[in-house]
């Protein structure tokens, strides 16, 4: 794998542009006179760095989760509930968000990485939806209507507040740097190597000698714990929690996300998300039944568009 | 050993020793449980009854993977390799699951001296050495043959499974196999399981017949050319004509 | 425990396991022929619903609602196979999701722009109001059973024609050969855009008789085909039989959890904490009964054949 950076690709020139807007938007949207897109642009950032996550299961290791989004949800209930019990120091809650990502995606990935193919997408799905039924059920945080979380998360530290706008856009920014960087170390090092080739002929990684399972489980923790990152995030973010911030559609959309930037790239996942929700929050404005158009719009980029965009935006002859 | 599937004896009562540093080769027709013979070798099927020694250990209950790490490595009848590695690639990620354990999750491995400097070593000494930054997809059919040996050489292996080694290859690309492999003699144990027969009686030191998962005879390549059971059983009506 | 109250539970449990059934049937009969993941088979059950329910208020028959839904989900079924479904069999299955995923998304559309964000109420036929006395002191509302009468015949029949039919035989032959049926003279594309249209139909069925219960709603297939997911991992993937008998196990601990379980932990717990973990274990407890069937049999109960 031959990591040539050719800055004028159109792929890299969007990836530029879209990682471009997110570090100016603060400035650039209230002086253009659209301040709401400050918002919408954080909204991005926490996706794409959830579907930075999910590629690097999916892209790179060929684990097809359908239920990605419930680390989303776990990382934010975790934030919310902390809250709800008057805990609002960062450093108790962050340390747990991760931590129950880290253990609830261990105990998923053990079960569902005992299968393969389409039972592992059904298993993931099905898990997820165990704990989004949960969440449901939870009628003290909320059941359905969700959760308001009074304040965002306390550092204790005069010069870094969260509740300043500005420094919560630009920690998400940070983290979503810092997950590609992750990711990009990740998919490089020994571990990455063998999470690749485990995507590409796992019976010939046995053949060498590596277990395949605890690298994919490894990894599905990795990713699970990235994803519940930006789920406490979300949760910062948004001031509100949710049982639909995991619902299935989510997981559904997150894949997408991925697709459409494109599998197996670095920033694909960002410009995928960048792209999907630019779409939808477009679509929304025209009409309420946008979803009309958005859904043969997904069917045709899959019949059509297998490389998500950076397949389109490569040349033919540059494709693998 | 033994293994059967539902009443169907695969391996019959199968006892085979190899030397080591020598070729051993088993031959035999289709359905003689060459295949069988391998997964059980290679640790995808366990036997029903029996045991399977390695260098004074059993290893008949250990895992594929633990089967590699003990020194037992084995080749695809099918090729097996990584496609969208490079050949350089394809050959470090072996080296790399010989060296132990991969869970280094930060160090770039591209550029990791103690991977590539084996792996370029290796390469050249199998032929490959002008074509290590080729994608592994793109090597000619031969080419790809002789990767997916290399693969298997450098987890750094005292005993070589090689699961027809000359499978789908035209003449010449056999004589450069066997050239290979008899440039391989003697640094490894190897057993051989081969359709092509001019292959197994050029390199062979002893040769084992397989027919309904039964050993009927063991013998040096000579020995076998003559054994009257052997002819009628097997190689009678194919030993006129050449290869199968 | 009351034990009126445990057979009608049991009986209720049943009844959703028929319901999962239908579902379960056409999409287990979809994958482990056409080796193709269809989310989009909780969207047949969402326009069954709604068809078949917008034709029993015209009509003012709920069995012509039922009769004429039939003919109308196979061809929207096969409909919705040839125009795209069809492209999707040689691709992968992360292509099928995202495909079905976009096809969700815009039925659930569609059918808010037809029928309104409302939904549809159908109501009862008069003949299935009421109960029926079962003996034993339990009555039974007339119109379940009758849900778990029609559904049974549904697996007869189903049975039948998979085992025994011509039409069966070449599924079968599909399935297992494409080329070899193909060559025996089969048009494997309209063999499979029929058995689509099958499937579409057991789950517009299964969505229709339904909705007098439950009332049609936007969405209302997706809960439904997250738990038929979860009968043919546990049924194994392909085989009806596997999906008859995981789905009534599936319905049966579902509904039994959900009314009993905090009876029984209060056997073991304090009362408030039996009360607030039974609703929550329960709604887990499909879910955790998948993960240990698939602990120690990772390819369900009924594995298809050749899966080793």
């Amino acid at each position: 794998m031959k990591d040539v950076i050719d800055l004028k690709s159109p792929a890299n020139i969007l990836t530029i542009i879209v990682v471009g807007l997110c570090a100016v938007v603060p400035f650039l949207a209230p002086a253009l006179g659209e301040p709401f897109y400050v918002i919408v642009f954080a909204r991005i950032m926490v996706w794409a760095i959830a579907a930075v996550s999910l590629n690097l299961i999916m892209g790179y290791g060929g684990m097809i989760s359908f239920g990605h989004a419930v680390y989303l949800g776990i990382g934010a209930y975790a934030i919310g509930i902390l809250a709800f019990h008057g805990v609002t120091s960062a450093w108790i809650q962050w340390p747990v968000a991760i931590g129950a990502c880290a253990v609830i995606s261990l105990i998923f990935g053990a079960i569902s990485l005992r299968t393969r193919g389409v039972y592992f997408i059904m298993i993931t799905l099905a898990l997820a939806q165990m704990l989004f039924f949960l969440s449901v059920s939870a009628e003290r945080y909320g059941s359905d209507d969700g959760l308001n979380i009074l304040a965002r998360s306390d550092f204790g530290v005069s010069f870094f507040s969260l509740e300043d706008n500005m420094t919560m856009y630009y920690t998400i920014f940070a983290f979503l740097l810092a997950s590609v960087f992750v990711s990009w170390k990740l998919v490089h090092s020994r571990f990455g190597v063998v999470m690749r080739a485990a995507k590409s002929n796992e019976t010939r990684v046995q053949a060498v000698g590596v277990s395949t399972y605890r690298y994919r489980l490894t990894a599905f923790v990795i990713a699970g714990v990235m994803c519940g990152i930006a789920g406490l995030l979300q949760a910062n973010l948004e001031r509100f929690v949710s049982p639909d911030m995991m619902n299935w559609p989510r997981s559904g959309e997150l894949i997408f996300m991925v697709v459409l930037g494109g599998m197996s790239t670095l920033f694909g996942p960002v410009t995928g998300a960048f792209v999907f929700l630019m779409l939808s929050e477009i679509l929304s404005t025209w009409t309420i039944h946008w979803h009309i158009i958005f859904g043969p719009f997904l069917v045709l980029i899959v019949l059509f568009a297998r490389g998500g965009i950076a397949g389109l935006l490569t040349p033919r002859a540059s494709r693998e | 050993m033994r293994k059967s599937f539902g009443g169907l004896t695969a391996t019959d009562n199968l006892s085979l020793e190899a030397t080591r540093g020598e070729i051993h080769a088993v031959i035999g027709p289709n359905g003689a449980g060459k295949t069988t013979l391998v997964h059980l070798l290679s640790g995808l099927l366990k036997p029903d009854a029996g045991e399977i020694m390695f260098e004074g250990r059993d290893i008949t209950r250990l895992s594929a993977p633990a089967r590699v790490n003990q020194g037992l490595a084995r080749s695809f009848q099918i090729t097996s390799i990584f496609r969208e590695f490079t050949v350089l690639e394809n050959v470090m990620l072996s080296v790399q699951a010989g060296q132990g354990h991969s869970f280094r999750f930060w160090r770039p491995a591209a550029k990791d001296e103690s991977l590539r400097a084996p792996a370029r070593e290796l390469l050249e000494r199998v032929g490959l050495g002008g074509r290590m930054d080729v994608k592994a997809g793109n090597l000619a059919h031969g080419e790809q043959r002789q990767l997916e040996i290399a693969i298997s050489l450098a987890t750094g292996p005292s005993f070589l499974l090689l699961d027809e080694p000359m499978a789908g290859m035209g003449l010449e690309e056999s004589q450069v196999m066997i050239d290979f492999l008899k440039a391989l003699k003697g640094d490894y144990t190897m057993l051989l399981i081969e359709h092509d027969m001019d292959a197994v009686f050029a390199l062979a030191d002893r040769i084992t017949v397989l027919v309904y998962g039964r050993a009927i005879a063991t013998g040096t390549p000579d020995e076998i050319r003559n054994d009257a059971s052997v002819r009628a059983a097997y190689l009678g009506d194919e030993a006129s004509g050449g290869t199968v | 425990m009351d034990y009126v109250l445990l057979i009608e539970q049991f009986l209720n449990g049943f009844q959703l396991g028929i319901i999962l059934f239908l579902m379960a049937a056409g999409l287990t009969l979809v994958f482990g022929i056409m080796d193709l993941v269809n989310l989009a088979h909780g969207s047949m059950f969402m326009i069954g619903a709604f068809v078949g329910g917008t034709i029993a208020a015209v009509t003012g028959s709920f069995v012509i609602g039922v009769v004429l839904m039939i003919p109308a989900m196979l061809l929207i079924g096969m409909a919705v196979e040839m125009t795209t479904l069809r492209t999707l069999y040689p691709r992968d299955h992360l292509d099928h999701v995202l495909a079905t995923f976009g096809l969700i998304l815009f039925f659930n559309a569609a059918t808010r722009l037809i029928w309104g964000p409302e939904g549809l109420v159908v109501p009862l036929p008069d003949f299935l109001e009421g109960s029926v006395a079962l003996g034993i002191g339990i009555t039974y509302p007339v119109y379940r059973i009758m849900i778990i009468v029609v559904g049974l015949l549904v697996a007869l029949g189903l049975y039948v024609l998979v085992a025994k039919t011509r039409i069966g035989m070449l599924i079968r032959a599909g399935a297992s050969n494409r080329t070899m049926a193909g060559a025996l003279g089969v048009n494997i594309p309209m063999l499979f855009s029929v058995v689509f249209g099958i499937g579409a139909v057991l789950a517009g069925l299964a969505g229709l008789i339904i909705t007098p219960i439950t009332a049609a709603q936007i969405g209302m297939g997706e809960d439904v085909l997250i738990l038929a997911f979860v009968v043919i991992v546990i049924g194994g993937i392909g085989s009806i039989r596997g999906a008859f008998i995981a789905s009534i196990v599936t319905g049966v601990i579902d509904t039994m959890g959900r009314s009993f379980l905090d009876v029984f932990l209060l056997l073991f717990l304090p009362e408030n904490a039996a009360e607030s973990a039974g609703p929550a274990l329960s709604s887990m407890m499909i879910y955790i009964l998948m993960a240990a069937i698939l602990f120690f049999r990772p390819q369900g109960l009924f594995p298809p054949k050749g899966a080793q």
